[in-house]
């Protein structure tokens, strides 16, 4: 086990230089990830398009690592599909708890960055933070559209 | 004995080396180097004489105390209630009976919270405690404001971490019924001037509970000197076992206290229609107590009181004053809490720009140190502060200088990966 596993070139670049940080005027959908252990906080908010994320922001404070997969999370489902970005959270899950296979992610090398982060259990947490924030945006706005579509 | 091996007689600085080769855990290794303990106002390491006498009362006297009438019971009994004497000395407490056994002082809290503070705060009432306060002296008074109408009001610190008395005179009032404070901050290291705060509180007629976790184990305490109601304190941060807790408070208020736990051991009588409870201290201990734990815990009273917290305290200020002096010699470094050794024990919290703690804290367990990074139980201080948490040092008798250098050596390693611009460029 090496510190290098963890502090990969590419995850200390989305730490300094994030993606997608800021906020977005009207969102359809934000939430609040929060790890009240450490005190990691992922706010992030979506504009949806039909289907389809059409812009992705996240704000908050936390370690090089949550902020890092959240810039990198931001980076893969932006103009994607629901589906699509479910199916990627669920791959990175699986990185990161299950498996440690990176099948799911097709070659999306900066995601790939995040398996040495398996070798610090501690720090699992840390880089699925932004993931489990994703997830419940996904589905309070399927449930809100759901609703929509009986009203 | 460690009287005899350290020498009380001299009134110079501590042996560390020896006190060292006491404690079993720090000849072992983290990730191929030595251990350097500086996470102790979390928990502190335990000396082979605490470790021993778990080890004698489990092979050689292990039984329940009080009721038997075996020679095995009557001997756990003496131990466990010399205990609590040793206890009384260690404070300055008038006696043993004062002396309440409970899991921790988050326990010990509660218990002021959940039996005085239960019959003697009502609508209107006020509870004052600091934004230095750990959690454990924050969520019991919430639930008594919240239940019987109370108001819960706050002493704020100042940037240099410490309180103002005019501000504790203007929110201490008559209608004021307990102040509670931290002796010594978790994460500040401020030493808070209690025993001016309880001159206040009983000038207005209010109750003063003292939260001692961090300045029982580092300072010289004396009830004599504080001149609180309640003192609370936990074993495993001064060498005892983790799962005991003390709760000191003067007599006269904890006999008309009404009890905590119901069960065996706090009874003097149980019939049908009515209950009366033993005398104290055991109205306050429910059901068979952590017996072996408690007996440990004398080792470790022994323990400090043959170095003498004098010189444990010496010891502290000496290595707070060189780490503040260190860290606050590194680009980027932000020390927070008194600038001055003789307010503050030997708690260092720091940050470092751009540099989240845990990622600090990381790279630190990485060279062997074990460093804390987070809000230490101390949201409403860390929000204060404005800062999502810090890394944080605590010393003990047996951190060196040489430790500090570590720590610094450490930061700046987290400096040189968390500063290099990152050659690798992606499509923004």
């Amino acid at each position: 086990m090496s510190l290098d596993d963890l502090y990969k070139e590419t995850i200390l670049d989305h730490y300094q230089h994030p993606r997608n940080r800021g906020q977005l005027e009207n969102p359809d959908v934000a939430t609040r990830g929060h790890n009240p252990l450490c005190g990691d906080e992922v706010l992030l908010a979506v504009k949806m398009e039909g289907d389809v994320i059409k812009d992705i922001a996240f704000g908050g404070r936390g370690c090089s690592i949550s902020q890092a997969s959240a810039s990198m999370m931001t980076e893969g489902v932006k103009g994607h599909q629901l589906g699509e970005a479910t199916a990627l959270a669920g791959s990175f899950k699986e990185l990161m708890t299950g498996s440690g296979s990176a099948d799911g992610l097709e070659g999306n090398e900066d995601l790939e960055a995040l398996q040495g982060v398996r070798k610090f259990p501690v720090r699992v947490k840390c880089a699925l933070l932004p993931w489990t924030a994703l997830l419940e945006v996904i589905e309070r706005w399927q449930s809100a559209t759901s609703q929509a579509a009986k009203a | 004995m460690a009287n005899q091996k350290h020498g009380r007689a001299d009134a110079s600085a501590l042996d560390v080396q020896a006190i060292r080769r006491d404690f079993p855990i720090l000849s072992r290794e983290v990730h191929g180097k030595p251990l350097v303990y500086l996470d102790n106002a979390a928990t502190s390491q335990k000396p082979r004489q605490v470790i021993q006498a778990l080890v004698d009362y489990y092979e050689r006297y292990n039984a329940n105390i009080h009721r038997g009438v075996h020679t095995l019971a009557e001997e756990a009994t003496d131990a466990y209630e010399g205990v609590r004497r040793k206890a009384a000395r260690f404070i300055g407490a008038d006696g043993p009976d004062e002396i309440v056994f409970t899991r921790n002082t988050t326990e010990s809290l509660n218990l002021v919270a959940y039996t005085w503070a239960a019959d003697n705060i009502g609508p209107g009432d006020e509870i004052v405690i600091t934004t230095m306060e750990h959690h454990s002296n924050i969520v019991p008074w919430q639930w008594v404001a919240q239940r019987q109408g109370a108001t819960l009001k706050w002493i704020e610190f100042g940037p240099d971490g410490t309180i103002d008395l005019a501000d504790v005179e203007r929110l201490v009032t008559p209608k004021t019924k307990l102040v509670s404070m931290v002796h010594m901050s978790n994460v500040l290291g401020t030493i808070n001037p209690v025993r001016e705060v309880a001159r206040i509180a009983h000038a207005r007629g209010a109750l003063m509970l003292v939260d001692g976790a961090q300045s029982v184990p580092h300072l010289p305490v004396n009830l004599a000197d504080l001149d609180c109601d309640f003192l609370a304190f936990s074993s495993h941060k001064m060498l005892g076992p983790t799962g005991v807790g003390v709760l000191w408070g003067r007599r006269a208020i904890l006999e008309q206290m009404r009890p905590f736990l119901g069960g065996g051991e706090m009874i003097e009588s149980v019939a049908r229609e009515e209950t009366t409870y033993n005398v104290l201290p055991w109205k306050y201990e429910a059901g068979t107590p952590n017996i072996g734990d408690v007996i440990a815990f004398g080792a470790a009273l022994n323990y400090l009181s043959a170095l003498g917290l004098d010189r444990v305290r010496a010891h502290e200020i000496e290595l707070a004053t060189y780490a503040l002096d260190r860290l606050g010699g590194v680009p980027g470094v932000t020390v927070y809490g008194p600038r001055n050794a003789s307010q503050r024990g030997g708690v260092v919290a720091f940050t470092v720009e751009g540099i989240h703690p845990h990622d600090l804290a990381q790279v630190a367990d990485y060279d062997g140190i074990a460093l804390r990074a987070g809000h230490h139980c101390c949201q409403v201080l860390a929000s204060t502060l404005e800062i999502p948490g810090t890394a944080r040092a605590s010393f003990y008798i047996y951190n060196t200088p040489q430790e500090v250098d570590a720590l610094v050596g450490a930061v700046e390693a987290a400096r040189d990966i968390f500063s290099t611009e990152v050659s690798v460029s992606v499509a923004r």
